[in-house]
């Protein structure tokens, strides 16, 4: 250990880790990039000429707006379902023991470890052997299978964090079981919930694998664009929606983050 | 008269643990009663069957005349205080207080009033808009007695109040709680696992061990008077004495008990001594604790400080006045 030397680190590491960060980062900014290209056709570097003429022709496609939507309500409802069912699910795992506890906290964990193919395959040969047409539903079924993991993982913690005689003391002072639940349990989870949940909108909205088994003729925004890179029509306009997505994804993750941090900070000064 | 509390042959069991095991017990209204035994032995079962956390296996309680089976926590009239408090992190401590008001629909200014006032009660006026996270350990445990209290409890249950509380506090608190007691009337039923915390503040004592009271009686029956030698040893590690000791000196064959504060030390022979050897001497300030063998048995002997001691490994001879050697229930 060096304690007593300098805390900078050498040169060679400087520039590889530099490296490292651009190779990260570089094709993302190229995205964002191209969305301002006059070139069509193809992505030549350096673009011939910058204009903002697609983010109009974006906004008047409409094919681009039905997608957008369809991915929005998914992912709402996803993440709807998945907070009703990862809090109770996490309610129950730590706040009870009971049998075959420890398998259940597993089952619901394992969708997020499972590649998206293993659960998309697996969805859609239940969903045509129980005859259930691909539909709106079936996307958000299909979402809702890692959005609960991400909820409950959130919930189960925060859970775990908060006393659980707080709650009996609640019961003590005279508060029924609905009364506990607004007044006590819910201001306690509801940053890990809000978290969570923003998680998994996120989630729910750029997954293309699963969607692809799920959906039927529909198109979320991720499969939209993966449909407009084969056709070379307007590309730049793929690329606007890109910066769209990074957007509406980047943003509810990083409020996530401040917010969980938070929470640490307040269960860590109660003691 | 009614108890306040009344159990009748209450078991609770837990699988094949019980944990209470017909258990009867009755608590006077306006008393400041203990519950007091080792870990595991099924206080903390009990208070939680009076408090409705639990509900008992078999037998019955009331409270107040009143039928408790079945009865849910929030429609029984008793209010805990819990060990670690349980104050809500996310509520100031006005807030706190006025929670159990608040979820019984008094009107905003009514229950802040009734809020402050229970602070004042406990001596924390203005400490409303402060945090839980912001307070000391005994302040928290200051406001979870006023949180406790507001809700006018006719029977206030306390779990190891004191036991996060290093011993300065402990000690003011003891009298405090005492004193608030005694200015409210309200029947005080608290569970401990120290003895000295029991004998100095509860009117009556319940012993428990394995799930049964061992007895029930005031301070003064359960240290002076034990009835069996787990009391002898739990409460103020009694010097236990098998029967043929005892005959002895009493003529019956039966387990007895003697305190360590009633033993004399003398160097000769003398009278009708036991006859001991020192095995080592523990100074504890005020006194001095003696370990004793007298032929085997091994005896605590508790002498005032300064007292002249003999060295470890003499010879002593053990004399007691015959009035303080106690017979317990059990027969040899």
């Amino acid at each position: 250990m060096r304690s007593d030397g300098s805390p900078s680190a050498p040169l060679g590491l400087k520039v590889a880790a530099a490296c490292g960060l651009l190779f990260l980062h570089l094709p993302i900014f190229l995205i964002f990039v191209y969305a301002f290209t006059t070139e069509e056709k193809s992505f030549a570097w350096p673009p011939p000429g910058l204009t903002m003429q697609w983010f109009a022709v974006t906004w008047n496609r409409p094919d681009v707006w039905e997608a957008l939507s369809l991915s929005v309500r998914v992912a709402a409802i996803s993440t709807l379902v998945a907070l009703v069912l990862g809090t109770l699910c996490a309610a129950a795992v730590s706040r009870t023991r009971f049998f075959g506890r420890e398998t259940i906290s597993l089952l619901v964990i394992l969708p997020i470890a499972l590649p998206g193919i293993i659960t998309g395959i697996a969805l859609r040969s239940a969903f045509s052997l129980a005859e259930i047409p691909f539909s709106f539903w079936t996307i958000v079924l299909g979402h809702a299978t890692f959005c609960v993991v991400v909820v409950y993982n959130n919930a189960v913690a925060r859970f775990r964090r908060t006393s659980g005689s707080m709650i009996e003391a609640s019961m003590d002072l005279g508060a029924d079981g609905f009364q506990t639940f607004r007044h006590v349990v819910l201001p306690n989870i509801a940053t890990a919930l809000l978290a969570g949940g923003m998680l998994a909108f996120a989630l729910s909205f750029d997954e293309v694998i699963v969607t692809t088994f799920t959906a039927g003729q529909q198109q979320t925004l991720p499969i939209w664009m993966l449909e407009e890179l084969i056709r070379p029509r307007q590309r730049p306009v793929t690329n606007v929606v890109a910066m769209v997505v990074v957007l509406v994804t980047l943003l509810p993750i990083l409020v996530a983050y401040y917010l969980t941090r938070d929470g640490d900070q307040i269960a860590g000064s109660g003691k | 008269m009614t108890s306040a509390v009344s159990f009748q042959k209450v078991s609770r069991h837990f699988g094949s643990v019980r944990a209470v095991d017909m258990v009867d017990l009755d608590i006077v209204p306006g008393e400041f009663f203990a519950m007091l035994g080792p870990s595991g032995s099924g206080k903390t079962t009990c208070l939680r069957l009076i408090a409705g956390f639990e509900q008992p296996t078999s037998g019955s309680i009331s409270i107040f005349g009143e039928r408790a089976e079945g009865v849910p926590p929030y429609r029984r009239n008793v209010n805990t205080v819990f060990q670690d408090y349980a104050l809500f992190p996310h509520l100031n401590v006005l807030d706190n207080v006025a929670y159990g008001l608040m979820v019984k629909g008094v009107g905003k200014l009514e229950r802040q009033k009734a809020a402050e006032e229970a602070l004042s009660l406990v001596r924390l006026p203005g400490y409303g808009a402060r945090r839980p996270s912001q307070l000391s350990g005994g302040q928290r445990q200051r406001v979870a007695l006023a949180r406790a209290l507001v809700n006018q409890p006719k029977v206030l249950l306390l779990d190891e109040p004191l036991g996060a509380l290093d011993l300065k506090l402990r000690e003011n608190m003891q009298e405090e709680l005492k004193s608030l007691q005694k200015a409210l009337g309200i029947t005080f039923v608290f569970v401990t696992h120290d003895q000295g915390e029991a004998l100095s503040m509860a009117d009556r004592v319940a012993v428990f061990n394995d799930g049964k009271i061992m007895q029930i009686g005031t301070p003064e029956d359960i240290y002076q008077r034990p009835k069996t030698r787990f009391v002898a040893d739990f409460v103020g590690s009694s010097n236990v004495l098998p029967p043929d000791f005892v005959q002895r000196y009493s003529g019956q064959h039966r387990w007895g008990s003697l305190r360590p504060e009633s033993i004399r030390i003398g160097r000769a022979a003398k009278g009708d001594g036991v006859a001991a050897r020192l095995v080592s001497t523990n100074y504890l300030g005020a006194t001095t604790r003696l370990a004793l063998d007298a032929d085997g048995l091994r005896l605590h002997a508790i002498v005032p400080a300064g007292a002249k001691l003999p060295r470890e490994g003499e010879a002593v001879v053990l004399t007691f006045n015959r009035e303080h050697l106690h017979l317990m229930d059990e027969p040899g």
